[in-house]
């Protein structure tokens, strides 16, 4: 982490932070109203992430560009502002691209304004740090929700419907899990990717003190 | 009044001139709201399209045969045309083949589901009598159980030919339209449940049962209105 008000240098971590070691969905567990409600298929969580991508990198950079020029008082105010406007956007160009999409989704797109994840962001890293690095940081956290709700939605559907982005993958007599696609069910599959990811970076953390302690008495 | 400040207060006014935060918010709600309206007036004519595209594609649907269709409002004078979407009256939608003949009327009908209101597209044939298809437009039912009342081909099946005559005096339906339990039916005018969704089945019955016997008097009444409608030009 850098220290605050100090700009940082774009290095390949700046990007890849957000995919893995700052996941906001499972590490930072945030945003998870989006993630649990609309995860129901792998489209509508694909859909859903690149919307919040695009309001991520779009807020972001706007914040980034003015601040120097938001006092500090009024700056969660104009984050908002900033960030219901990309949202209000989206809503358009959804309902232009499909109804179907836009009704799937429901309230969910409008309530991207209150994620937390987009505020985070601008809060903690857009309003200190450049442009560019606010860029590629932003789509490091975009692409990491959306791989995240990827992962939540195709085991969802695969499970609940039998089917992925809607092209059946069963043959007739698959019996769906309906639970799966139902509310719990996002629970459920939450909490096997959380169980899934915290095995594996303790058995990383494992390995490496073995290796460390192997190499020290090796010395 | 910066002038005459002390300097320790002057540090505290320097930190939060209003100016800074008046010019700021203004920039970026002025700026907001050009991009909102900008993003409102390209998507616009799309939403609209859209919009059209999913009426008729349901329409369409309910209506075999039909390629063009004209909205009427059912009014207390009778069935007047829509000009537009403004207007008293509930709008149904008349559908007409190549020929510009009827072939059917979609009306809306809506009534309370298991989680939220369902609301579905019909088809009011008036040769037959009859109800010759529906399309659910919205619904909140159970994935799995509830919402196969949209995709169960035993369930549609009702409504391939679902008697909706009007008795002599032609004031109601002279059978009203119920839902039986599953593989119970006997009558044309009866709605064979699905299994394990008894709720969603009987709001689909009793919201057919509730529009037609409100609208099919009228639409019998002033059917010729209808017909004559298709050979106009559009």
């Amino acid at each position: 982490m850098s220290p605050p008000n100090q700009e940082e240098k774009i290095t390949a971590d700046t990007f890849l932070r957000g995919l893995w070691e700052e996941n906001p969905v499972f590490v930072m567990l945030l945003g998870m109203c989006p993630v649990l409600a609309v995860t129901n298929s792998a489209i509508n969580a694909l859909a859903m992430g690149l919307a919040t991508t695009f309001v991520l990198l779009c807020s972001s950079s706007l914040v980034s560009l003015f601040r120097k020029l938001i006092p500090k008082q009024v700056r969660i105010a104009t984050y908002i502002v900033i960030i219901a406007t990309f949202v209000t956007i989206v809503d358009y160009s959804i309902q232009a691209i499909s109804l179907d999409l836009y009704n799937a989704l429901g309230a969910f797109i409008q309530l991207i304004v209150v994620n937390c994840i987009i505020l985070g962001r601008a809060e903690a890293y857009a309003s200190k740090q450049r442009l560019s690095a606010t860029i590629v940081n932003g789509l490091g956290m975009g692409v990491g929700f959306t791989i995240a709700l990827l992962c939540l939605g195709s085991v969802r559907e695969i499970l609940g419907a039998g089917s992925l982005f809607g092209f059946p993958l069963f043959a007739e007599n698959f019996q769906p899990w309906v639970v799966m696609i139902l509310p719990p069910g996002g629970f459920f599959v939450l909490g096997g990717w959380l169980l899934l990811f915290n095995w594996y970076r303790q058995y990383r953390e494992r390995k490496l003190m073995e290796q460390q302690g192997a190499s020290a008495r090796g010395s | 009044m910066n002038q005459t400040t002390t300097p320790q207060t002057q540090g505290l006014v320097a930190a939060t001139p209003s100016f800074a935060m008046l010019r700021t918010l203004g920039l970026v709600a002025g700026l907001s709201g050009f991009l909102v309206v900008l993003a409102y007036q390209i998507t616009l004519p799309l939403i609209e399209e859209n919009k059209r595209i999913a009426i008729e594609r349901a329409l369409f649907k309910v209506i075999p045969g039909a390629v063009s269709r004209r909205n009427f409002l059912v009014t207390a004078q009778g069935i007047v045309p829509a000009i537009d979407s403004t207007g008293e009256g509930t709008l149904i939608y008349a559908g007409y083949d190549e020929q510009g003949r009827l072939g059917g009327v979609a009306l809306e009908a809506a009534a309370q589901g298991y989680q939220d209101v369902i609301r579905l597209l019909y088809s009011f044939d008036p040769a037959c009598q009859c109800i010759r298809g529906i399309q659910v437009l919205k619904m909140a039912e159970t994935p799995g159980i509830g919402d196969k009342i949209s995709k169960d081909p035993v369930f549609q099946e009702n409504f391939v030919e679902l008697d909706a005559r009007l008795k002599t005096d032609g004031s109601a339906l002279a059978n009203e339209i119920i839902m039986v339990k599953h593989a119970t039916k006997t009558e044309p005018w009866q709605i064979d449940a699905i299994s394990g969704a008894t709720i969603s089945s009987r709001a689909v019955a009793r919201m057919l049962n509730d529009s037609a016997q409100r609208m099919v008097p009228k639409i019998m009444a002033d059917l010729d209105r209808l017909q004559d409608a298709g050979g106009e030009k559009q």
